[in-house]
């Protein structure tokens, strides 16, 4: 029978069916400082084993500092959480990229980067970015804490199937346009409800022709339009990204595994409950005005004059928040801080997009560019390549590895009022600090911004 | 897990769409390590003004209302994963949250914390929605056996629906572990038969 290709890993890892519900085998369990305590606390209170200790990797990223990582944690909460994360790992046996280990990075950007992510895989985290492993061809979503402590004491989860989506985009991206605009346009087309309930697939040549940086980019944003996850079908670009990396697997492994993989795409008349259809030629670089990552225009754009009634408080609350009126252009809004990070955009292509533009300019005086690289190797690669020089004579900041002002956890906050043109992925009310305005973008927009000091149409900018 | 029935309750009105978990329970206060006293910074930044003290016009400080049901506007608990939303919720002694619309994963874990997510249609929800700023004694009767939501003064019920088993749980006080613990044997059968070992 026809099978999508989300089915046909799906089933590979369904240990048995009851009343409607799946046992679904879990491959890798990534855990960080945040979400994990409770479920540790869970399994120690029932007396229970890790079952699979070996198939768990942990990483401190969300609260951890940006600065002297050499140094003891500064934030007395934000240490405690670490140290408590140290010790959970040493007692059961778990493999931790702790700070000052030259694996640590953002839990999303090292899976990658070591190879652990792969085709085929179920992979799962307390931490809603999860869908970014999609981009490999994997089955991969973020857990709540209960389901963290589930996968620790059985390395599987009882689930129902989610409904079935695909996205397709078809043809080339316009100049300046990049995976980042692709996903926000997508977003802001369906809300940040439409894909509540499913799994999309995103297809087209258009997603296709993508590095798996900006697959990953794709990916990562599912979660924004509700969906469960998002992933891609594993190909050449795939293949070529995985192979050589730490956990890759190697001779023998490596041609079966090939083998197997290439076996991993939706049949050509598989079912989807819902399909979009996008043209590449209709995306522009895209910029967020309000308070999720649905509202989203294009740079060029107005913000909304008119919605539903039954939106209307909601609409104008965040507008009052962001201090925007309905139908404005954004074009020559000062901007403050400008953030290059996250999971979603913090990888060596982003940096280097960003080094490309910013190359023997200047930021605006007025303006605070920080770059937080998303792993350690990201941060070493910049330094190999000569990109932390670049940046350096641009006015911009480099820092060392973790979330930071993607959500704040830690000293790096955007203070109430300013105006933050960041590569992250949510710009909620008060997500970079209480108080603060967060407009999305991608990592070429957040470097033209941060040149310019003020929003512009990037088209008119390009090197 | 506590077990959960039947709740005779009024509702707090919140009509705000997609309200989101940084919302619910703000990223600098994930930093506790045990699941209690998140009920405090419950919706912060709405609730309180920067120096601590509370916004008279935020419902959760309105006198008026005191129950256990949040009903809120569609899409409720979009965002991140974070679980603490919904023990946030539970701490602040919340029992069930009503809406026409939930994020995934926030449904999921309400369930796993003993926390209702209730859904009805969008209409039904904006009668309950305008009812109870009317009346903020209104009363209202879930009924989690039976599957339904009443409202005795409208003489009226609703039914919602919810998965068997996570019924089962709920009403029981179980939760997934017990279950998946006890598939031991299947789990480890599954992994010797399987096509991958890279």
């Amino acid at each position: 029978m026809a099978s999508t290709l989300f089915d046909k890993i799906w089933d590979a890892h369904v240990v048995r069916s009851i009343e409607g519900l799946d046992v679904v085998y879990i491959d890798r369990h990534l855990i960080h400082e945040v979400t994990s305590p409770q479920a540790f606390d869970e399994i120690a209170a029932r007396n229970l084993p890790l079952f699979r200790p070996s198939q768990i990797l942990a990483t401190a990223d969300h609260n951890v500092p940006t600065l002297h990582q050499d140094q003891p944690i500064r934030e007395l909460l934000s240490r405690l959480q670490v140290e408590k994360l140290t010790e959970n790992c040493q007692k059961y046996g778990i493999e931790l990229y702790g700070l000052g280990h030259p694996r640590q990075g953002i839990v999303h950007v090292i899976g990658p980067e070591l190879g652990l992510t792969q085709p085929g895989l179920t992979m799962v985290c307390g931490d809603s970015h999860t869908s970014t492993h999609g981009a490999f061809g994997a089955v991969a979503f973020g857990i709540g804490t209960s389901q963290v402590a589930q996968v620790m004491a059985s390395q599987c989860l009882l689930l129902s199937r989610p409904k079935r989506m695909r996205i397709s985009v078809e043809g080339e991206l316009r100049p300046g346009v990049t995976a980042k605009d692709l996903i926000l346009y997508v977003i802001s087309q369906l809300g940040t409800g439409g894909a509540t309930g499913h799994f999309v697939e995103y297809a087209g040549s258009t997603v296709r022709s993508l590095s798996m940086e900006g697959r990953m980019t794709i990916c990562n944003m599912s979660i924004e339009m509700g969906a469960r996850g998002g992933l891609i079908a594993p190909d050449a670009t795939t293949f070529a990204y995985v192979e050589g990396r730490p956990f890759a697997p190697k001779g023998q492994a490596w041609n079966d595994a090939v083998a197997y993989w290439q076996t991993l795409y939706s049949d050509d008349d598989a079912m989807f409950e819902t399909e979009y259809t996008y043209q590449a030629a209709a995306i522009t670089p895209m910029i967020t005005y309000g308070t999720n990552p649905g509202m989203g225009i294009p740079l060029t754009g107005h913000v909304p004059s008119e919605v539903p009634a039954s939106e209307a408080e909601s609409f104008d609350k965040s507008l009052k928040y962001m201090g925007f009126e309905r139908g404005e252009s954004l074009l020559g809004k000062q901007i403050d801080y400008v953030f290059i990070g996250s999971c979603t955009n913090s990888r060596i292509e982003d940096l280097r997009a960003v080094a490309a533009y910013v190359q023997g300019k200047q930021k605006a005086q007025h303006v605070e560019a920080i770059i937080v690289p998303g792993s350690k190797q990201v941060e070493q690669q910049a330094i190999a390549e000569g990109i932390d020089k670049i940046f350096a004579a641009a006015g911009f900041e480099l820092r060392e590895p973790g979330c930071s002002a993607c959500l704040a956890m830690n000293e790096d906050k955007i203070p109430a009022g300013a105006y933050c043109v960041a590569t992250s992925n949510r710009n909620f009310e008060g997500r970079q600090g209480p108080g603060s305005r967060t407009l999305l973008a991608s990592p070429l927009v957040a470097a033209i911004t941060a040149v310019q000091g003020r929003i512009v149409d990037i088209t008119q900018y390009l090197n | 897990m506590e077990k959960f029935q039947t709740l005779h309750t009024t509702g707090r009105p919140l009509p705000l769409e997609n309200i989101d978990t940084d919302q619910i329970i703000p990223a600098r206060f994930l930093k506790a390590t045990t699941r209690e006293g998140f009920g405090t910074n419950l919706f912060c930044d709405w609730r309180y003004h920067a120096d601590g003290a509370p916004k008279a016009d935020f419902v959760l400080n309105d006198p008026r209302y005191q129950g256990q049901i949040l009903v809120a506007g569609k899409n409720f608990g979009c965002g991140s994963s974070r679980e603490h939303a919904a023990w946030a919720l539970y701490d602040a002694g919340f029992r069930t949250v009503i809406s026409s619309y939930f994020a995934d994963i926030f449904r999921g874990n309400a369930l796993n914390t003993g926390l209702l997510p209730l859904q009805v249609s969008d209409e039904v929800l904006a009668r309950l929605l305008a009812a109870i700023e009317a009346n903020p004694q209104l009363e209202l009767v879930v009924d989690l056996p039976s599957q339904t939501l009443a409202v005795p003064a409208w003489s009226e019920t609703f039914s919602f629906a919810i998965d068997g088993y996570k019924k089962e749980c709920l009403i029981n006080g179980y939760d997934d572990i017990d279950f998946l613990v006890n598939q031991k044997s299947a789990i480890e059968a599954f992994e010797k038969k399987r096509a991958w070992t890279w």
